[in-house]
């Protein structure tokens, strides 16, 4: 990929912004000829919940996926607390970045998928304490008295010893959160992390996500269609259609008087 | 029968269980190796080991163990029957294998490898830790199927003149005569050795199943 | 160590033809003989009678969990005993369909458990004769899943054929064996027989595999 215009007016080592964690400048993603976003440019200040809303389709899952590095822009640059998250400055240009930069930076973002993925060969204790001991060098000790502290946060303590797939959805779902937050991210994604779950599990997922909101510092970036829970923990909400977005601000101008039409329609449609 | 003989046919059964044993182990490391190699992130990689298995799959073990046997010689190499015989069945059912091996790694979720990703496992360890461990249950059924062939395989060794069953059958059936009664015999040891290979594999294929807590899956049998 | 002669080659060429011709006649035969066989097995086996799936189960296993190899000797050395002469290539026949069957047999059990139940109810709904169910509408049905399968299993005899060399069929390898073992000079010979299966298998094998693609959707 070579620098265009927009990247040679990028600063080398900019000075972080003190609130500014994730920039998004100008990026684009394409599957094939559809292009899902465009020249996207979004910024969320650290220590903020955001919530992404939208038609399905409209890119917001692709955000997630760029930001978890699970996908690369195609044009255009990401930067997490400074850092370029899929390119590297050498000799003071930006050139595409190797896995071990990609690795690095990586340590900063936690994710929680729709389909929980945890890993179905390891107890919950050990999904939990896994990546903490083999990516962070945390002791044994260490991740596991960690662990035993997200797993009373997510109300589980009892189930340490269980393989995933004892669980229920909504149990499994938590030891997800808590796999996700014991890496200490300085980010945490959550892909509609309530979508697979029966109707009368999602609660418990979502009280243990507003607890987490209230009660940390972490950054939260958030695709849902629950849109009482993006009212409830929401700092700001960003109004997403065809790759763009088209409207954000604080939840209660979103949700109960919107600029555009389209947010308008959506919101009709959806509550 | 007489008692020398069977001693013959015994002695004959425990070097095709040796051979089987040896053949199963370079066959196990060529599985591995060209499985993972054909999942390479790298073209050229995958081309190679493709080709690899295409060949091997595409000629006959036999005509191969000659060519091992009798064509290398020529080339300066002397290989012994014994590992004559272990090297082309190891290079044949290894490329078999690999296919197993390459199925059970793509029958693996894409969403446990994203996940694993996501805490920031190495390439390496999203391997060891995630992908494996829930890839390998799945391939103790056909590598039972694939040891069964192999054991079969092992027979062709007695065409190198190796002693292993088959040929101290041939031995034991020119000294006697009795070719009903000897070859009946040894048919019936080779499937008594199938019968055993495919118990202790369905224990290997429990245990790892167990291991990953598919212990409540394991029953009523894997198709 | 002695260097590859072309001259050789071409001179020992029509030798290794005509061993080719005696592998691609076993192939066929056994693969016809295999084919019919295994239906048999198949159909046996899902009779009402354990009378009848017992025995034919315990043979199969028995047939598929041996060597081959063995089994041809046992048939070269123990049928003329028993009055039954025939020559090596029928022997030949006889143990590759043989054996072989007893694959196919689970190749058509797997076609035949692959057409939906929904179809035997229906053809019970319609008073279908039996005979009629599996002739009209369960092998038709089966037939898709089978032909690709049944295919691999021809090239999979197909590269077995050498050991029918060891009852003194003149195949390849036994051509091949045949000429090293007055020249001294087995290179060329088994090389040649070597790079003529891949260059038959390898083809054919990418055929089934389109043909595959086209009949299982």
């Amino acid at each position: 990929m070579s620098a265009d215009s927009s990247l040679s007016k990028v600063t080398v080592n900019p000075a972080v912004d003190g609130s500014e964690l994730i920039r998004f400048d100008k990026v684009t993603k394409r599957f094939g000829a559809n292009t899902v976003l465009d020249a996207l440019d979004f910024t969320v200040s650290s220590g903020k919940h955001v919530t992404l809303i939208g038609p399905s389709g409209s890119g917001k899952t692709t955000i997630l996926r760029l930001l978890m590095t699970l996908a690369r822009p195609d044009e255009g640059t990401i930067r997490v607390g400074g850092e370029y998250l899929t390119h590297e400055e050498r000799g003071g240009r930006l050139v595409p970045a190797g896995e071990k930069h990609v690795r690095e930076v990586r340590k900063n973002i936690g994710m929680v998928f729709q389909q929980f993925n945890l890993f179905p060969n390891m107890k919950v204790m050990r999904n939990i304490t896994e990546a903490p001991v083999h990516v962070l060098g945390l002791s044994a000790d260490e991740a596991e008295e960690r662990a035993r502290g997200l797993l009373e946060l997510v109300g589980l303590t009892e189930h340490a010893d269980k393989f995933p797939t004892q669980l229920s959805g909504g149990q499994q779902q938590r030891v997800a959160i808590a796999r996700a937050l014991a890496m200490r991210p300085q980010v945490l994604l959550l892909d509609e992390v309530t979508s697979a779950l029966d109707p009368e599990l999602v609660a418990g997922v979502l009280d243990v996500l507003r607890d987490i909101a209230r009660t940390t510092d972490i950054t939260m970036l958030c695709v849902t269609h629950e849109m009482n829970f993006a009212r409830d923990i929401s700092d700001d909400v960003l109004m997403f259609d065809a790759g763009r977005v088209i409207e954000s601000g604080p939840p209660e101008k979103i949700f109960n008087d919107p600029d555009q039409e389209r947010t308008r329609q959506f919101l009709s449609a959806v509550l | 029968m007489t008692g020398p003989l069977w001693v013959l046919l015994l002695k004959g059964a425990w070097i095709t269980v040796q051979l089987m044993l040896y053949s199963a182990a370079l066959a196990a490391a060529v599985a591995f190796g060209i499985g993972l190699a054909r999942t390479s992130r790298l073209w050229i990689v995958r081309f190679l080991s493709g080709v690899y298995v295409e060949f091997f799959r595409g000629t006959s073990a036999l005509v191969l163990m000659f060519w091992l046997f009798f064509a290398l010689p020529l080339l300066g190499w002397q290989l012994a029957g014994l590992w004559a015989g272990t090297l082309a069945l190891g290079l044949s059912y290894g490329a078999y294998g690999s296919e197993v091996v390459r199925g059970a790694l793509q029958s693996v979720p894409a969403a446990q490898r994203e996940a694993a990703v996501a805490l920031s496992f190495s390439p390496w360890q999203r391997l060891r830790k995630v992908i494996l461990p829930q890839a390998v249950p799945e391939m103790m059924p056909p590598f039972n199927n694939l040891l069964i062939e192999l054991l079969k395989g092992t027979a062709l060794a007695s065409l190198l003149s190796i002693g292993e069953l088959t040929f101290e059958a041939k031995l034991a059936r020119l000294s006697t005569g009795e070719s009903a009664q000897v070859y009946g015999i040894i048919l019936v040891m080779y499937f008594v050795i199938a019968f055993v290979v495919t118990r202790v594999m369905r224990l290997l294929e429990r245990r790892a199943k167990a291991s990953v807590g598919q212990a409540s899956l394991a029953g009523g049998g894997h198709r | 160590m002695n260097d590859w002669s072309w001259d050789y080659v071409g001179d020992i060429m029509p030798k290794l033809l005509d061993g080719l011709w005696v592998t691609v006649q076993a192939t066929l035969l056994g693969s016809v003989a295999a084919f019919a066989l295994g239906l048999v097995w198949a159909i046996a086996l899902r009779s009402p009678s354990r009378w009848v799936t017992w025995p034919v189960g315990a043979l199969v296993e028995f047939v598929r969990n041996t060597p081959l190899l063995v089994q041809l000797f046992f048939l070269f050395f123990v049928l003329p005993g028993w009055g039954l002469s025939f020559g090596p290539l029928t022997t030949g026949v006889i143990g590759l369909g043989l054996h072989y069957s007893t694959y196919t047999a689970e190749v058509y059990r797997a076609g035949i458990d692959a057409v939906p139940r929904g179809q035997w109810e229906a053809a019970t709904a319609l008073s279908l004769p039996r005979g009629r169910t599996w002739v009209a509408v369960i092998l038709p049905q089966a037939f898709r899943r089978v032909v690709p399968a049944l295919g691999n299993y021809v090239i999979a005899m197909f590269k077995d054929t050498p050991m029918l060399s060891a009852i003194t069929v003149g195949d390849m390898l036994f051509q091949a064996n045949s000429i090293g073992a007055t020249t001294f000079d087995y290179m060329e010979p088994i090389t040649v027989v070597g790079v003529l299966f891949i260059v038959i298998s390898y083809p054919t094998s990418v055929l089934l595999r389109v043909l595959e693609r086209r009949l299982v959707r």
